[in-house]
């Protein structure tokens, strides 16, 4: 690839194509994520069959649903380039922050990919019945931002140290517990019935708070993980 | 000497802690059963001295990312250590009082899940810990995740519970003291001696800890 002199967004663009196209190729970690949800969705359903369930508890389940399929899938993009020994040539080509706003993007893209194919399933085999559209959109693409940004420097810490699999788990859950808890009380206020977007603000204010502070620091300490 | 000062503080403060939180009035009047509260006098401080010990951990974590020094992660993490060590204690005596007035030991309050997801911030942070084996690369990652868990916390902590409906004093759906406790100045009289006993008490002991922990790394 021939070096160019190019600001941070061109790069970090360059860094996201790539990735597309690597994961066009294997389908790593769509498959991955993709699968993770279908499977826990059908399970879902299955085991809850024939139970009409609580908007509230349709909620829940929509949030761990995309909760766990997500920290099976977003780490895949930083170990499979340690995996690959991509790594060091990937150090060299750009600087540490264009490489996180690639892979952000990146895992962003993903995760909204990953909602448009929940979502729907989860509406016919559950009985998902939104009521507040502008509302339910709000709080997923805040909380997906929020979520891509905390597990991509996660992901880089996870793709260093000796046992992956597990320590994805355990380091992320207690960073999105409570964009989780907040992300899910939103949810459950665009589902009532008679919603409107304003019911869901106190919710969408911290989303926001929560989005901006993770994507910056991710930012910020990622240089520390990735030059080590 | 200021040791010395130190130590003599920390015993004349916590004799003093001891017996006014049991002689004085306690901390909340016009409930059903006020003697209960009186644990506030240790519940608060150590729940306050837990957070102003990650606190702690976070500014040393900076100090490492900043100079690149292992003498700070050893800092950092007796620091961390040592507040959790504070963070099991205030869950243990939130736990009690939760007991005796609402009943359970554990309801889920907006509260109580925070200082639980506090506990889980650092299990986490011990097993990266414990996963790398390089010595640089442990101070590096896990200092990024100390800053990074710190952050949350105060979500957690500080956020969260307060757009929740929750029983603990102090939170919209507590009905017995409303949103705001009132403090009277004497109950002030045992409860900012008790912070300061507490803050000097964690002082000591990290003290002692990080000393140790450098000492085994020249043995190393």
């Amino acid at each position: 690839m021939p070096m160019k002199q190019s600001g941070l967004a061109n790069k970090a663009l360059a860094i996201l194509i790539k990735d597309f196209k690597s994961e066009f190729r294997t389908r790593y970690a769509v498959n991955a994520i993709v699968m993770f949800a279908l499977v826990t969705v059908v399970a879902v359903g299955f085991s809850t069959g024939g139970i009409a369930l609580h908007k509230d508890m349709q909620g829940i389940l929509l949030w761990l649903v995309i909760y766990f399929a997500s920290i099976a899938g977003l780490g895949q993009s930083f170990i499979k380039e340690e995996e690959n020994r991509t790594a060091t040539a990937l150090r060299l080509y750009a600087s540490a922050s264009s490489i996180y706003c690639g892979k952000f993007l990146f895992n962003l893209l993903l995760l909204i990919g990953l909602v448009i194919v929940i979502v729907p399933i989860f509406a016919v085999l559950i009985g998902l019945e939104i009521k507040c559209y502008s509302l339910f959109l709000a709080v997923l693409i805040l909380a997906a931002i929020s979520l891509a940004g905390s597990t991509t420097l996660i992901a880089a810490i996870i793709s260093k140290a000796s046992i992956k699999g597990v320590l994805m788990a355990a380091l992320s859950f207690p960073v999105i517990l409570p964009l989780l808890i907040i992300a899910i009380k939103g949810t459950q206020k665009s589902l009532y019935d008679n919603a409107i977007f304003f019911d869901g603000l106190p919710e969408l204010k911290v989303l926001l708070s929560y989005a901006v502070v993770m994507t910056v620091v991710g930012f910020l300490l990622f240089d520390y993980v990735w030059n080590d | 000497m200021l040791k010395m000062i130190n130590k003599i503080s920390v015993l004349v403060l916590f004799s003093w802690v001891i017996i006014g939180a049991y002689l004085i009035e306690p901390p909340m009047s016009g409930v059903s059963n006020p003697e209960i509260y009186r644990i506030f006098y240790f519940h608060v401080p150590i729940a306050l001295v837990t957070f102003f010990a990650y606190g702690f951990t976070m500014f040393q974590a900076i100090m490492y990312l900043r100079k690149k020094e292992l003498a700070y992660d050893y800092k950092s993490v007796s620091a961390a250590s040592l507040g959790t060590v504070f963070c099991i204690l205030a869950t243990l005596s939130g736990s009690v009082f939760a007991k005796y007035t609402w009943g359970s030991f554990w309801n889920w309050d907006p509260r109580e899940t925070s200082i639980a997801v506090l506990l889980l911030i650092y299990l986490a942070y011990f097993s990266l810990r414990s996963a790398i084996s390089d010595p640089v690369r442990k101070a590096n990652l896990s200092a990024v995740y100390s800053i990074l868990g710190f952050i949350a916390a105060v979500f957690t902590m500080f956020i969260w519970p307060r757009i929740t409906l929750g029983l603990h004093p102090g939170s919209p759906g507590d009905s017995a003291s409303g949103a705001f406790i009132v403090m009277s100045a004497k109950t002030w009289l045992v409860f900012g001696p008790s912070i300061l006993a507490f803050l000097l008490l964690y002082i000591w002991i990290y003290s002692i800890s990080s000393k140790i922990k450098a000492l085994e790394r020249r043995l190393d």
